[in-house]
């Protein structure tokens, strides 16, 4: 049980990770990005194929795929510049589902739909199965406070006001002398990293990727995170993400308590639940469980 | 002298309707110069064009010397030509004191890498640009508003706000479109002393405005669009009475001849 739970805090730890980065592309910046197990997916594999097979450290493969995320990110908010709202959030949909179909289709590089085994976890073969959980954990959530103040700097940052400025009104931020496309692929590209360092981290920890892990559904919950939490909150997005993932666990031991429930229509009924709590929470508080911040002091005396 | 704004022959159409059908005019340094002229006429076309919203299909536009014609809109604010909007298009979510922030330039902390370092240089044209906030907002009685959301204004604080967030952009010319329309007479008048105030500091305006009294009573120079073309500039004491302005506002009189 207690393996469990540090499985469970592990993996709220990765969904923190991603909902932060969210809170950069969409939070602050306004970009719809539909397609965050995409860049995800970039950031496991991208890790998973350089330990495998190049042998590089795991630290090196896991900064590579975050880089590669970014790389990733900046290429698909230059060539979506001109698309917003539900056009944007179209395209950045298909494309994690176009980084699916290539890692199930060429198999040369990504071992198709078998997916990728034996990825390396650090100091696996030294620890227990147990000390590792615990080791990593650790290394998740001090990664999550790392990233977490790095984005909270952005928040409090001119940076980040521009950013905020181009989410109200993108032709206005350019009249007061902004170029808007820079900060959308800057905070895109810096967004990417963070989804790609999440699925890095994913890869080394449970030593196995295929293609079926990284559908749309997660980045559903991500996006279901930052709502419940509070969309242009950073403290929001690490509480929901913990909120969603004690959601999706607990209801998988609650449900099959429900007498006369077979086990598909358990299943089934796990997922209703999760979409009635995301409407229930937009309907109750729109604004999230920590809502934004009013405004966003760069020093101490503008509060 | 040459003129710090110069339009030259700037046509403009939308899906062949045309909008500016040669626009050629001159605005001189150091005045107050008004922009007039019937409803459909090109007026905010024009100054869409001339700062870099929306491409002129041919012709020039000068600025300062340097040719800004089809240049993007941030350029042109950088060179020092500043535009507010008809409808106050702030940034609703953000604060009065954010708006002027964000409008104060050449902050180093608006690039990605000096953000997440916090570098001094970037705190101190913080606290520079703070001082300037408060010192523009005290001028345009904003002050007990700064930490109000724009969305939160009023109509008239709402016009002060884009006076004011064009000021933090040290400016050598200001475009305002319409920036007295839908104010209480006190407050237009209050707002006609602060523009007074700014082209005695040395501040090039042109203004848009559909309100007489107030062109007559700020604006040293005036000039005329109609259908899209220049059609006569002069002081307005002329202007109100030539019947080429009159026909083009009121139409022809048919029982005339």
């Amino acid at each position: 049980m207690e393996n469990y739970l540090i499985a469970m805090a592990v993996s709220a730890g990765l969904y923190a990770l991603m909902a932060l980065g969210l809170n950069v592309i969409w939070g602050m910046a306004g970009q719809v990005n539909l397609g965050l197990v995409g860049f995800f997916a970039v950031g496991a594999y991208v890790s998973a194929l350089l330990t495998l097979k190049l042998g590089a450290p795991i630290a090196a493969g896991v900064v590579a795929g975050a880089l590669a995320a970014a790389a990733v990110g900046a290429v698909v908010s230059l060539v979506t510049a001109r698309l917003r709202g539900d056009y944007l959030a179209i395209v950045t949909l298909g494309f994690a589902e176009t980084i699916r179909i290539v890692a199930s289709n060429e198999i040369w590089l990504t071992n198709g739909t078998d997916g990728l085994s034996g990825i390396p976890g650090p100091f696996r073969a030294a620890l227990t199965p147990e000390q590792f959980n615990l080791f990593y954990l650790c290394l998740v959530a001090a990664l999550v406070i790392v990233v977490f103040a790095l984005i909270d700097r952005l928040a409090h940052a001119p940076f980040g006001r521009v950013l905020r400025a181009i989410r109200d009104d993108e032709q206005a931020t350019a009249v007061a002398g902004k170029y808007p496309l820079a900060f959308k692929v800057k905070a895109f590209a810096f967004g990417s990293a963070a989804l790609g360092l999440s699925g890095a981290l994913y890869a080394h920890y449970t030593s196995y990727i295929a293609p079926d892990l990284f559908l749309p559904l997660l980045t559903l919950y991500i996006k279901l995170a930052l709502l419940a939490g509070g969309v242009g909150n950073n403290r929001g997005a690490v509480l929901g993400a913990v909120v969603v993932v004690t959601f999706l666990e607990s209801t998988r031991f609650l449900v099959p308590l429900i007498p006369g429930l077979s086990h598909v229509q358990g299943a089934a009924l796990r997922e209703f639940i999760i979409s009635a709590a995301l409407i229930v929470t937009l309907r109750l508080r729109p604004q999230g469980l920590l809502p934004e911040a009013r405004m966003h002091p760069v020093l101490e005396k503008e509060k | 002298m040459p003129a710090l704004l110069d339009v030259r022959a700037v046509t403009r159409s939308f899906y062949g309707v045309a909008a500016l059908r040669g626009v050629t005019l001159a605005v001189e340094a150091g005045r107050i110069t008004g922009l007039i002229g019937p409803n459909g006429a090109g007026k905010t076309t024009l100054f869409n064009c001339v700062s870099g919203l929306v491409p002129p299909d041919s012709g020039r536009i000068v600025f300062d010397n340097a040719d800004i014609t089809g240049a993007r809109p941030d350029f042109i604010a950088q060179r020092g030509l500043v535009r507010t909007f008809q409808i106050a298009r702030g940034f609703p979510r953000l604060t009065v004191l954010e708006h002027l922030l964000l409008h104060g330039p050449a902050q180093p902390g608006e690039k990605l890498s000096v953000a997440l370092l916090r570098t001094g240089a970037m705190k101190e044209r913080e606290a520079e640009l703070y001082a300037r906030a408060i010192e523009i907002a005290r001028r345009l009685e904003l002050t007990r508003v700064l930490d109000n959301t724009a969305a939160e204004l009023s109509g008239g604080q709402k016009k002060l706000l884009e006076i004011g967030r064009a000021l933090m952009a040290e400016p050598k010319m200001l475009l305002l479109d319409e920036p007295i329309a839908g104010v209480n007479p006190t407050l237009a008048r209050a707002i006609g002393e602060r523009l007074r105030e700014l082209a005695a500091d040395g501040i090039t305006i042109l203004l848009i405005e559909h309100q007489m009294d107030a062109i007559a009573r700020l604006c040293d120079h005036v000039i005329v669009l109609a259908e899209g073309r220049t059609l006569i500039e002069d002081s307005f004491a002329a202007l109100a009475e030539n019947p080429l302005v009159q026909e083009a506002y009121m139409g022809r009189r048919k029982w005339a001849s």
